[in-house]
């Protein structure tokens, strides 16, 4: 590999023939169950029991037909339609119903991310760390390596899926039958194939994992987005989001099975596009060529925040037009609440209920909401950088010139706070701009920007928890993560399982105040700063203490 | 003579591992000393500790005269480190990679950069991640070189460099050294340590098992020696510190402790001395002393490895 050819010249010349391009394809599958022998389970568990226990505890909250059909009034709005689906069924709102309305595309976004993780981990993390050089340089194929995670991940879907209808069918919940679970479960492994495909075909472009993990996870984020966008509005954008394919098979009120075969089209594109793809480029490199750099170092480049901000930049900008994209998908369809509302008497008493002046204040609360959550996912990673640093030997030679513990670690933990902030900015920014041309009322930007301010001490917690772990514990750096699947589970599941209070207030969004639905209050953005201090402080400290470790 | 490196002791663990077991170290200004070890001894450990990277559990160590854990700040303006496993940042520059840390450490002269940057035939316009191994050593070499300080500590420099390269490294040590400085130099090749250094620490398990200068430790090893007289030499396998000894017609070949070569010499002397080779011991040798029972245990024997250095390198 210490030759690049700009393309390799057997393209298209001297393919091998399919079988020799598979060999060894059956010993890689047993070495990755093998390295996954607990992953994998874990995940197909801990997905299987929250889903069923969510519906088993169903009957228990909603004892009444009425109970359901309040509940199905409230997921008559602009806010919760962009939290859950399209709302099939809710003029008879089953247990079924429920949980293919409010489930379906929450489980969607994991089984999406399972896959997108397990793939990327078994095709460019390995080429990326010169493993797959090795593996290749044995009696194994071109295309082994992908075989064997393709097979192992689209396995781990079906079954995944199959073991969920099962679950779910056998549960014994009135109106959760077997052909609706059926539809769930196969619809979630369907979502899970089509971006097993999507993270393959990002394992071909990128040369780094964080990269290829990273457009997948875009991916997601941009599925999630187009289907409540699509569901607010026409639907016509819910159409191109593999999640709304899998709440289009409408499972457990009007079953249809042709959007699964559409996921497992698509799926299939996305894989035979990512195997020639795969061909047109060299083990370990990517299909984007790295073109030389400066010579030599800014200015710029001499402090350890310089050289932080150096390292996140490329995937600071990133987030930031990806949060601003969000942003102004949502705010694009600020005059279809306006009109979802005005079109429905219930929703617009109900709306006023719930403390919001109007339809598009509490909308607003809660997409800057999401968006807050969605920004922490920044703020962790570029903690997660840092350890980076340390266990790759490169965090060594800058420290064994004139820099304190403290300034290095400080230079990627003020990248990560100011980041996170960024990010949220252009979210928000996002959403004012789009927002604005659509509803014609420039004042809402205002409230966005107070809204943004307000939630930006919040997603710090989890950056300020993730460097604690940091310098305290930091094998233990990925629990930094339950803070946020935490803060996504009570802002997504809380209403629909109806978590008791003390639930919301252990996330740190739960004390945010919703501007502009509430008033402004001091106190928790106050107290959130001060918790995110001593988080902070917390780490560099031990930081400063421990031995560095290197792998 | 001031000491540079000064360590008693130090001993450092992780979990049942004791990586270094009461390690003793000491380097005085203005040598080239040698830290000779195979993979696994705690070379790197040490250097950690020295760093402040890593804290010892218990023991003293001193570094140009402060304490490498609590003046790690103050004493990195003083010194260059270049580790052995080279990790650049993949998506800096190798130039940029160079100045960032010259920067650091507070500044580098541009015309000694350039100049190693010629002499090593580095591009610096590459992407870190595009670098070959000995292109990632060849990086951390200029940034260190071309740093002035007063200490480099290196550990296992030449990984990864071809033999022209070797040269050139061997050339910038010997003008670094010119000006008075001192080096602490890891290695495993001992070619290298035999070429460049003053001193060396032969470590092992975690302790340092032998320490001095090449010639105390050569006194330390035998001298191999093949002749042919006009008599053959009985008796000769009889005298004190006379081994090996192979008598093949007038061919005589044996090892003679170092010590006990003068008698040696005189006893054949008395049998008409034809021709005479003598080599003396090779840091190969001593290495081996301190090894070679881990080489029995791997199944090599003595034998072969005591004429064999070039195997037992690699084998170490």
């Amino acid at each position: 590999m210490t030759t690049t050819t700009d393309r390799p010249t057997a393209t298209g010349t001297a393919e091998p023939s399919g079988r020799a391009a598979l060999a060894g394809t059956g010993t890689l599958i047993r070495f990755v169950l093998r390295r996954d022998r607990v992953r994998i389970p874990v995940w197909i568990v801990a997905l299987t029991i929250s889903t069923v226990s969510t519906a088993a505890g169903f009957p228990d909250l909603y004892k009444t037909a009425a109970d359901r059909q309040s509940r199905a009034e409230l997921m008559d709005s602009p806010a919760a339609t962009a939290m859950s689906g399209p709302g099939f069924g809710l003029d008879d709102y089953t247990f079924g119903a429920m949980l293919s309305n409010e489930m379906l595309g929450f489980v969607a976004i994991f089984v999406a991310l399972m896959s997108v993780l397990l793939v990327t981990r078994h095709t460019r993390a390995e080429e990326e760390s010169g493993r797959a050089e090795l593996v290749r340089a044995n009696v194994v194929g071109r295309h082994a390596h992908s075989a064997a995670a393709l097979t192992v991940v689209i396995g781990t879907n079906l079954l995944l899926g199959a073991l969920i209808a099962a679950s779910l069918a056998g549960s014994g919940i009135e109106s959760i039958d077997g052909v609706g679970s059926a539809a769930f479960g196969f619809g979630l492994a369907g979502v899970g194939i089509v971006f097993t495909g999507i993270a393959l075909v990002a394992a071909q472009i990128t040369e780094n994992t964080r990269g290829a993990s990273g457009m997948g996870a875009a991916a997601i984020g941009v599925a999630f987005v187009l289907r409540a966008v699509g569901d607010i509005g026409s639907g016509a954008l819910s159409w191109l989001s593999p999640i709304g394919w899998a709440q289009r098979m409408r499972p457990y009120v009007d079953e249809r099975w042709w959007p699964l075969a559409l996921m497992l089209v698509v799926g299939g594109a996305l894989i035979v596009t990512a195997l020639v793809l795969s061909t047109r480029r060299d083990v370990g490199l990517g299909l984007r060529h790295q073109r030389p750099g400066p010579a030599s170092a800014k200015p710029s480049l001499g402090t350890p925040l310089g050289l932080a901000f150096r390292l996140q930049r490329a995937n600071l900008i990133g987030w930031c037009i990806g949060l601003f994209l969000f942003g102004a998908m949502y705010g694009s369809i600020l005059s279809d609440v306006e009109e979802f509302v005005s079109d429905n008497e219930a929703v617009r008493d109900m709306v006023s209920n719930i403390g919001g002046e109007t339809a598009i204040d509490s909308f607003l609360t809660l997409i800057i909401s999401m968006l807050a959550i969605v920004s922490t996912i920044y703020g962790i990673l570029a903690v997660q950088r840092l350890r980076g640093e340390e266990t790759t030997g490169r965090a060594e030679p800058v420290l064994a010139t004139a820099v304190p513990r403290a300034r290095l670690a400080g230079g990627h933990v003020t990248v990560a706070l100011a980041g996170g902030a960024l990010v949220l900015l252009a979210g928000g920014a996002g959403l004012a701009i789009s927002g604005g041309a659509s509803t014609g009322d420039a004042g809402i930007t205002g409230d966005i920007i107070a809204a943004v301010l307000v939630n930006i001490p919040a997603l710090w917690i989890s950056t300020g928890l993730a460097v604690a772990l940091f310098g305290l514990a930091p094998r233990a750096l990925a629990f930094a993560w339950a803070v946020l699947v935490y803060a996504l589970v009570v802002s997504m599941l809380g209403g629909l399982l109806q978590f008791p209070d003390w639930m919301s207030n252990l996330s740190p969004f739960g004390h945010v105040p919703g501007i502009p639905a509430e008033e402004f209050t001091i106190t928790p953005v106050v107290v959130l700063t001060a918790i995110t201090a001593g988080l902070v402080w917390t780490g560099i400290d031990a930081f400063r203490r421990r031995d560095l470790t290197t792998n | 003579m001031t000491t540079a490196i000064d360590v008693t002791g130090v001993v450092k663990t992780f979990g049942p591992v004791r990586a270094l077991d009461g390690l003793d170290l000491n380097v005085a200004t203005g040598e080239v000393h040698g830290f000779l070890g195979p993979n696994g001894a705690g070379k790197s450990t040490t250097i950690r500790v020295l760093l402040g990277l890593l804290r010892a559990d218990s023991g003293t160590a001193s570094l140009l005269g402060g304490d490498p854990w609590n003046e790690a700040v103050e004493l990195h303006r003083r010194l260059a480190y270049v580790p052995g496993d080279v990790n650049l940042w993949p998506n800096l520059t190798g130039g940029e990679a160079i100045d960032l840390l010259g920067r650091l450490r507070g500044g580098l002269d541009p015309q000694r950069r350039a100049d190693l940057l010629e002499r090593f035939s580095l591009d610096p316009s590459k992407k870190g991640r595009t670098y070959s191994k000995g292109n990632r050593q060849k990086v951390a070499l200029v940034a260190a070189l071309a740093a002035d300080v007063e200490l480099l500590i290196l550990d296992e420099p030449t990984s990864g460099l071809d033999p022209l390269m070797e040269a050139v490294f061997t050339e910038c040590i010997s003008e670094f050294m010119a000006e008075g400085r001192t080096v602490l130099l890891s290695s495993h090749i001992l070619a290298e340590v035999e070429k460049l250094c003053d001193r060396v620490s032969i470590i092992r398990e975690g302790r340092v098992v032998e320490s001095g200068t090449l010639d105390d430790l050569r006194h330390l090893t035998r001298t191999s020696v093949v002749t042919e007289t006009d008599r053959e030499p009985a008796g000769l396998a009889d005298l004190p510190g006379v081994h090996e000894v192979v008598v093949n017609g007038n061919r005589t070949e044996f090892e003679v402790d170092t010590d006990h070569m003068d008698a040696a010499l005189r006893h054949i002397s008395g049998l008409g001395v034809r021709s005479l080779i003598s080599q003396p011991p090779t840091l190969e040798e001593l290495f081996m002393r301190h090894y070679g029972d881990e080489l029995e245990a791997n199944g090599a024997g003595r034998h072969a490895t005591a004429g064999n250095g070039q195997g037992a390198g690699d084998h170490a």
